[in-house]
């Protein structure tokens, strides 16, 4: 419903959005000129425009507009597909989609083979006459096991007339296909469907069991037919599939070629078991023309005309399901591009843009299970709220030594086994948190354990990097000491720090914040040395003889001096902060945006991966916005000086 | 006496190069106090060393420096200097920059407040305490790099072309400023430049200083100053006696360039 109106909305936009731009063009002056800056400026229709089409072809390429008009088509299809499966095969040995009968091909390309081993063992050094006269004749005797195949008066009674039995029941499948109410369901079964149907949910739902915090289980495309239509396909399939299988089974092999293969067979392993160790070759080229001989056997071939028949009928089945199909057809080729839907073993999936671009409506709907509390991803939503006893927070700061290093002893229990508190006790009790106060909102969940570990890492990184960097620009022992260390390791890509880290400081939120203080801090040192250094001479002769001693002039001249710098250099170190700390929880870890990407990645869900990557685009774009804001609120005289 | 006196003043740097380059040569000056000294020279005679040497920025290869028996060894709040630039804190304002020197030394804030009212108003920027600095003009930016020189109360002031920077017209009216608030406080001054017609102007006293090495070449002691305080300066440069002085060292200096264009060639 929602899909539908949206759909609409963006046709009405864009149709309408063209239109008024089209006027306006016309009536607009400064259009006259060709290359007229101002006409680049401007344009919010044209920006509507734009997103619309970006929507739009989303919607249509997720296959979003198919399920939003006709959500029944995918089961449809998938009905459709279970029966071309299974003509697949059936179609295979025929001339139907092929240029020739699966038999006849057989027999070029195993004549061909045998011509090239006589060729081989004719002008082969390594054998002697003796040798070559046996194996050719092997050779003779399998290419005489292809005719015994093809004679049409050698083929027995029993196999013509299953042959029939097979044609018979395609025959009767046509007829009973053409009639409305096959496939003559009871209302019993009916019903039973009915409920199986419930059971299973729509095109793209998303079951999630209470209390599992799970969203793992994506319906991608429901197999019971939901559609009288679907039905009759699923029907079809079924016996077509029983049809498949007993023509595969069937093998035309007449008793002359039976007892011929068993000679053969019996020879060849004769002859190779009275070869010595010397003989390797001739037993080589025995081995192989024992091998033509088998695909002889085991392709499935007839005389020429006695598969006229079932061809026939299946060409009359195909044309028959294809006419059924009627506006499905229609929707498939229009309403799923890139793709269709493809029925393998048990299951229907979307193949093509629809499987890997997920539906607006799906994405949507994902989003909100992942962000509510009680489903998530892995047990934590996205972002929410817990209530958090102040004490917890207290005991986090104040440490336990405290209680320690108090005097007297701790609290032993007495003979009546109750603990009688004390001053000591009680002391503990605070540094560790065990009390109770007043209850304050704390954000978790996924984006903020991302969030954190970026703003920690950033603010260790800033806290030591910006003191290091400006003493570094200020000294020469400083730059000197350092810099080799800095040096040896930032040039190093932080994330091939990222498996030693990991695995010293574990996979939780110590490695990562490490790991993003060490690639902010050489950041940070970088810019702060330059902007330390960079300081004009003449302010710094300025503030010395209007009477500023050392430290003055560190705090009140260069560090402001630097502060350009310092900025500019935060707002690189959080982009890089972002993408390293991404590709660490792909690595390992429990939580974080990083980590549902790659959880989702094994999965292959389609929507989360696309969830995870809006919401990194978005808190990145967040993130440089709100540096942006601040650095033209601090630093506004940058660049003007 | 609180004369600035240099004996024998030497500096010696070396080029990147390994060249010796001899900057200064056997200076001896006394500048007495409130007097206005204006030097002028060609380029790299030495000019911003001296007064670098003055400041205390950097110390003479021999010789040595005193004002008022004090040896100067570093920078210090009786010596102010005022820079091509301005070389004013951005990131303050007006008021800021100008009580910079007052804060660093911890003085009372009203009293302060009180002083930077004053020495705005009498640099012409009443008014303008709030405005961030990026935001004036070079003219003003020089009149706020004074007042903030000023406030500090120095014995000497040291001006390294101060108006060097400034288009004709502010120029004048800021030179007309400095010779008020030469007159008014009474300071001993400094001020170098290139431009002949200022250095008359400015200069009670004039050292032509001449290069390679670093000298001063002649020495003058001039009317204009005493009478730009009280006629205004463009009758004084329609003086004659002014126009032939100028034209004496316009040549003087010709003859210096040409002397090191002929030596580099």
């Amino acid at each position: 419903m929602f899909t539908q109106i949206i759909t609409i909305l963006i046709f009405v936009s864009i149709v309408g959005c063209i239109l008024y731009g089209r006027r306006l063009i016309k009536k607009e002056k400064i259009d006259a000129v060709f290359g007229n800056p101002e006409r680049a400026k401007g344009g919010t229709h044209w920006i509507i425009v734009g997103s619309s089409a970006i929507l739009l072809i989303w919607l249509y390429y997720s296959w979003d507009i198919a399920k939003g008009f006709y959500p029944k088509s995918a089961n449809e299809l998938c009905q459709v597909a279970k029966i071309n499966e299974s003509l697949l095969g059936l179609k295979y040995q025929f001339p139907i989609e092929e240029r020739e009968f699966k038999s006849t091909s057989v027999i070029k390309i195993e004549n061909n083979n045998l011509r090239k081993i006589t060729l081989e063992i004719n002008n082969s050094k390594d054998l002697n006459t003796q040798q070559k006269s046996n194996l050719i004749n092997f050779v003779n005797k399998t290419s005489r096991l292809i005719p015994l195949l093809t004679k049409d008066e050698l083929m027995e009674i029993s196999t013509k007339i299953k042959l029939k039995e097979m044609t018979d029941e395609l025959k009767l499948l046509s007829s009973n296909f053409k009639k409305k109410d096959y496939p003559f369901e009871t209302a019993v079964e009916k019903s039973e469907r009915q409920k199986a149907i419930l059971e299973e949910g729509g095109w793209g739902i998303t079951t999630v069991k209470s209390g599992t915090g799970s969203i793992e289980n994506t319906m991608e495309v429901p197999l019971v037919p939901a559609t009288n239509r679907g039905l009759k396909f699923d029907a079809a399939a079924q016996e077509l599939k029983i049809i498949s299988d007993k023509f595969f089974k069937l093998k035309n092999h007449n008793p002359q070629f039976k007892n011929s293969i068993k000679e053969l067979k019996d020879e060849i392993k004769l002859y190779r078991d009275n070869l010595n160790e010397t003989e390797e070759v001739a037993s080589t080229y025995a081995k192989n023309i024992l091998k033509i001989a088998r695909r002889i056997e085991f392709a499935s071939i007839y005389p020429p005309n006695a598969l006229n028949e079932m061809q026939n009928a299946i060409v009359e089945f195909d044309n028959l399901q294809k006419d059924e199909q009627g506006g499905l057809r229609l929707i498939d080729i229009l309403l799923f591009p890139a793709g269709t839907i493809v029925a393998s073993g048990p299951s229907c999936s979307e193949q093509g843009s629809g499987r890997w671009l997920p539906k607006p409506s799906d994405t949507f709907n994902k989003f909100i299970l992942m962000s509510k509390p009680s489903v998530g991803y892995k047990n934590i939503p996205l972002l929410w709220i817990d209530m958090m006893d102040v004490s917890k927070i207290i005991g986090f700061i104040l440490p336990d030594w405290i209680a320690d290093i108090l005097p007297g002893e701790y609290p032993v229990h007495n003979k009546d086994g109750f603990v009688k508190q004390n001053f000591k006790g009680h002391v503990l009790k605070i540094v560790t948190g065990d009390f109770k106060l007043f209850k304050i909102p704390v954000p978790y969940g996924h984006i903020w354990d991302s969030f954190m570990r970026v703003f920690l890492g950033l603010v260790f990184g800033i806290l030591i990097g910006v003191p290091l960097g400006l003493f570094m620009g200020l000294n020469r022992f400083a730059k000197g000491f350092f810099d080799p260390l800095i040096e040896l390791y930032r040039p190093v890509p932080p994330l091939a720090w990222a498996p030693l880290i990991i695995s010293v400081l574990g996979i939780d939120n110590t490695g990562k914040v490490f790991l993003l203080f060490m690639v902010s801090l050489s950041i940070m040192i970088i810019s702060a040395r330059a902007g330390a250094s960079g300081t004009q001479l003449s302010k710094i002769h300025a503030a010395h003889s209007l009477g500023a001693s050392k430290k003055q002039i560190l705090r009140y001249v260069i560090f402001p001096n630097s502060l350009p710098e310092i900025l500019t250099g935060i707002r690189v170190a959080v982009g890089m902060c972002w993408g390293t700390l991404v590709a660490a929880e792909f690595l390992a870890g429990t939580t974080g945006i990083g980590f549902v990407e790659n959880v989702a990645k094994k999965y292959f869900q389609y929507e989360v991966i696309w969830i995870t990557i809006f919401i990194m685009g978005m808190l990145g774009l967040l993130f440089d916005v709100t540096l942006r804001k601040i650095i033209d609120k601090t630093i506004p005289w940058r660049g003007k000086g | 006496m609180s004369d600035l006196i240099s004996q024998n003043l030497n500096m010696i740097f070396k080029s990147p190069k390994g060249e010796i380059i001899h900057a200064l040569k056997d200076l001896n000056f006394i500048i007495k106090k409130g007097e206005l000294l204006t030097v002028l020279g060609p380029s790299g005679c030495g000019k911003t060393t001296l007064l670098n040497i003055a400041a205390g920025f950097i110390r003479p290869t021999s010789g040595n420096i005193t004002l008022g028996n004090n040896e100067i060894n570093g920078p210090g709040v009786d010596r102010g200097m005022v820079f091509q630039q301005g070389a004013l804190f951005e990131w303050l304002t007006v008021a800021e920059n100008v009580d910079f020197g007052l804060r660093m030394k911890k003085e009372d804030s009203t009293s302060t407040k009180k002083k930077v009212d004053e020495w705005l108003e009498i640099v012409g920027l009443k008014g303008f305490g709030n405005t961030p600095t990026y935001q004036l003009s070079g003219g003003m930016q020089q009149r706020v790099a004074l007042a903030r020189c000023l406030i500090n109360d120095p014995e000497l002031i040291l001006m390294d072309e101060p108006l060097g920077a400034l288009d004709a017209l502010t120029r004048e009216k800021m030179q007309s400023l400095v010779l008020k608030i030469w007159k008014e406080t009474g300071k001993t001054i400094i001020l170098i430049t290139h431009s002949v017609e200022e250095a008359l102007l400015l200069g009670e006293r004039l050292y032509v200083m001449a290069p390679r090495p670093g000298r001063i070449h002649k020495e003058y002691h001039l009317p204009f100053a005493e009478m730009g305080l009280k006629v205004d300066l463009r009758e004084i440069k329609k003086n004659k006696e002014f126009s032939s002085k100028r034209e004496e060292i316009l040549s003087m200096i010709w003859n210096m360039e040409e002397e090191i264009m002929g030596k580099d060639n």
